[in-house]
C-alpha cells in the first residue's frame, strides 16, 4: 500500500508532490511514460514561463527543471518510463516497464496529472487527399526542438492557439516560409502578446474568419486552398484563394487526457473533458483528485503549478483521514460563462473559481449569484475563450448558500 | 504622431497607445504597470528581443539554448545564423554558456544534456 501516488511527472504532478511532501507526507511516487520529468515543458523551449510563480522569464526546461531539482532535493520516489495502463475505483494502480514488467500498487491516494493532447479531428473535414506534410503543431514543436528536424519550408498554419503562433515564429527563424495562419473564428485563440512576437515581428499574415478549404498534393503536400468563412462558418466560394506549401500545421486545440480518468469511473465534465472537482480539485471518487491540464485546458504552467500545489495539499489531508465533506454547493453557469473549476464547493473558505468564457466580451460584469442575489460582481473591459478568468469569493460570503451561479452581463 | 503596441513583457498582452514627438515618446497609456510604459519607450527607439534555438551535440542530440537577455530586434536572423553553426560537447547544464558576446548577450543552455 503506497500512501500517495501521482500519474504524470509534468509540472503538474510534480508540483503536487511537493506540495503533499511538504504537508508531511512521505510516502509518495511518480510515475512518468516519458524517460524523463517535465512532460510538454520539454519541448516548449521558447520563453515566457514563471513569470507569475518566480517573477522571471524562463523557458519551459528551465522551469520544469526548478521543480525536478526540488523534486530530487526531496527524494520524492519516481519511476519514468513507465506507464499507467489502467486505475480502478479502489484505487488500484496498474503500470508497466521494462525492468517489472506489468505491477499492480494499491494507494490510499491518487492525483491525476496526465496532461493533455492535441485536437486532431480539424483536418478530418476538410476536402482533399491526405499526402504527407499535415502535423499538429504540437508534434511539429517536437520534430524542430527535440529531433532537429525541420518538418518543411513552406508552412501554412490553421488555428491561431499559442502553439501554432509560436510553432509560426520558430519555423521563421529556422529557415522556413510561413505564408499564413489561418483562424476559423474572428478572434484568435492565442495570447495577444504571442501575436505581436511571433507574428507580427515576422510580418506573418494572421487571416481571422479563414479557414482551409482543400488539400492538395498526392504524395507530399502541394498547397491547400483556403476561404473567407461567413457568419455562420461557411467558406464563401469568392473568396477561395490557393497558396503553395509543403506543411500544414494544425492548431485547433488541446483535450485533457482522460482515459485512465475514464477507467476509474470518475465523473467527467462533457464541457472541460476533465473530471467534475471540488475545491480541493477532489474528484467524484474520494481520494483521487486531478489538476493540471488533465483537469482543464490552462494557457499558463504558472496556473497548472498552482492548481497542482491545491490538489497535493489536499490529498495529504485526505491521507491524513481529513476527509469530511460539509456542505454540497454546486457551482453552475450562464452559457457565456462556459465553464468553472471547482464545479462544487464541499466546505465554506475562500475560494477562487477560474472560468473561461464562449466567446469574446466587451465591457462584462462577471456575476456571482445565490438564488437571486448577487454575491459579488467584478468589472472586466475585455474577457476571451483564450484566457482563464478567476474571482476570488470570501468564506463569509457563503454563508446559507445552497448553490452558486457565474454569469456574464455585458453592459 | 500616436503608435499602438501589444505589450509582450508579461501574458496581460496590455494594448498600449503611445504619444511620439519624432522618436521621442511623450506618453505611454493602456499599460497595467510599470513595465509596459518601459517595453513601449524600448519599442519605439530600440526594439529587442529574446531568442531562444537548439544547439546541435557533436555527441548526439540538441540542447535548447536562449540568448541570456534581448537583443536588438534586427539581430533576430544573424543570432540564428550563428546558433544553427555551433556545436556543442555534452554533458552541457542549464546557465552553461555556449557562445558569448552575441549581440551584447550571451548563448546559455537551458535544458542538461548530460
Ligand atoms: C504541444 C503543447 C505545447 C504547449 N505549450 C505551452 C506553452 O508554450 N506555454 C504554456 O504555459 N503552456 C503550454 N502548453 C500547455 C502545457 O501543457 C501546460 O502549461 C503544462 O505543461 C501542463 O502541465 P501538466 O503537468 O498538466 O501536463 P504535461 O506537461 O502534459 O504532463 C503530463 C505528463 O503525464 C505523463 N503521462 C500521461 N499519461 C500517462 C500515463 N498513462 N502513465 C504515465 N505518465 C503519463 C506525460 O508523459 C507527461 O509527462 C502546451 C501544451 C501542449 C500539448
Ligand atoms: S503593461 Fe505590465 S501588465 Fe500589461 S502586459 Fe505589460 S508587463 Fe504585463
Amino acid at each position: 500500500m503506497r500512501d500517495l501516488v501521482i500519474i504524470g511527472g509534468g509540472p503538474a504532478g510534480m508540483s503536487a508532490a511537493i506540495a503533499a511532501y511538504e504537508q508531511g507526507v512521505r510516502d509518495i511516487l511518480i510515475l512518468e511514460r516519458d524517460e524523463s520529468l517535465g512532460g510538454i515543458l520539454q519541448q516548449c523551449i521558447h520563453n515566457g514561463f514563471g513569470l507569475h510563480k518566480f517573477g522571471e522569464e524562463l523557458t519551459g526546461p528551465e522551469y520544469a527543471w526548478k521543480y525536478e531539482q526540488k523534486v530530487r532535493e526531496l527524494n520524492i520516489e519516481t519511476k519514468c518510463n513507465t506507464m499507467v495502463l489502467d486505475i480502478t475505483e479502489d484505487k488500484v494502480i496498474t503500470a508497466t516497464n521494462a525492468q517489472e514488467g506489468i505491477f499492480q500498487l494499491q494507494a490510499k491516494a491518487i492525483i491525476l496529472a496526465m496532461g493533455c493532447r492535441e485536437r486532431s479531428k480539424g483536418a478530418l473535414n476538410i476536402a482533399g487527399s491526405r499526402p504527407a506534410g499535415i502535423f499538429s503543431a504540437g508534434t511539429a514543436q517536437k520534430f524542430v526542438n527535440m529531433k532537429g528536424y525541420l518538418p518543411g519550408k513552406n508552412v501554412v498554419i490553421l488555428g491561431s492557439g499559442d502553439i501554432g503562433l509560436i510553432m509560426a515564429r520558430r519555423m521563421t527563424l529556422e529557415g522556413a516560409k510561413v505564408h499564413a495562419v489561418c483562424e476559423l473564428m474572428p478572434y484568435s485563440g492565442g495570447l495577444a502578446r504571442n501575436i505581436e512576437q511571433c507574428l507580427n515581428d515576422f510580418n506573418i499574415p494572421l487571416k481571422l474568419s479563414h479557414t482551409v478549404v482543400q488539400i492538395h498534393g498526392k504524395e507530399r503536400l502541394e498547397g491547400v486552398t483556403i476561404a473567407q468563412v461567413d457568419e455562420n462558418r461557411r467558406p464563401i466560394d469568392a473568396t477561395r484563394e490557393f497558396i503553395p506549401c509543403d506543411t500544414l500545421l494544425l492548431s485547433v486545440g488541446l483535450i485533457p487526457e482522460n482515459e485512465l480518468s475514464k477507467a476509474a469511473k470518475v465523473d467527467l465534465s462533457p464541457i472541460t473533458n476533465g473530471a467534475v472537482v471540488d475545491q480541493d480539485r477532489q474528484t467524484s471518487i474520494p481520494g483521487v483528485f486531478a489538476c493540471g491540464n488533465v483537469l482543464h485546458v490552462h494557457d499558463l504552467v504558472d496556473f497548472v503549478s498552482e492548481e497542482a500545489e491545491i490538489a497535493g495539499k489536499a490529498a495529504a489531508a485526505y491521507i491524513k483521514g481529513n476527509t469530511g465533506k460539509k456542505v454540497e454547493i454546486p457551482v453552475k453557469t450562464d452559457g457565456k460563462v462556459r465553464y468553472t473549476v471547482p464545479q462544487v464547493i464541499t466546505v465554506k473558505k475562500d475560494i477562487t473559481l477560474y472560468f473561461r468564457v464562449g466567446s469574446v466580451y466587451k465591457n462584462v460584469r462577471v456575476n456571482v449569484t445565490a438564488g437571486d442575489k448577487v454575491i459579488l460582481s467584478r468589472k472586466r473591459p475585455k474577457v476571451a475563450p483564450g484566457e482563464m478568468e478567476s474571482v476570488t469569493i470570501k468564506a463569509e460570503l457563503l454563508e446559507n448558500v445552497e448553490s452558486l451561479t457565474v454569469s456574464l452581463e455585458v453592459l | 504622431m500616436e503608435k499602438k503596441l501589444t505589450c509582450i513583457v508579461c501574458p496581460l498582452g496590455c494594448q498600449l497607445t503611445v504619444q511620439l514627438n519624432g522618436r521621442e515618446v511623450v506618453k505611454v497609456e493602456g499599460n497595467t504597470c510599470p513595465r509596459g510604459a518601459e517595453y513601449a519607450k524600448n519599442e519605439c527607439t530600440n526594439p529587442q528581443r529574446t531568442v531562444t534555438s537548439t544547439i546541435r551535440c557533436e555527441n548526439g542530440g540538441l540542447v535548447s539554448v536562449k540568448t541570456d537577455r534581448p537583443i536588438p530586434k534586427e539581430k533576430m536572423t544573424e543570432c540564428m545564423q550563428l546558433i544553427n553553426k555551433a556545436v556543442v560537447k555534452r554533458p552541457v547544464a542549464i546557465g552553461d554558456v555556449i557562445l558569448s558576446d552575441v549581440f551584447g548577450s550571451n548563448i546559455v543552455a537551458t535544458q542538461n544534456k548530460p
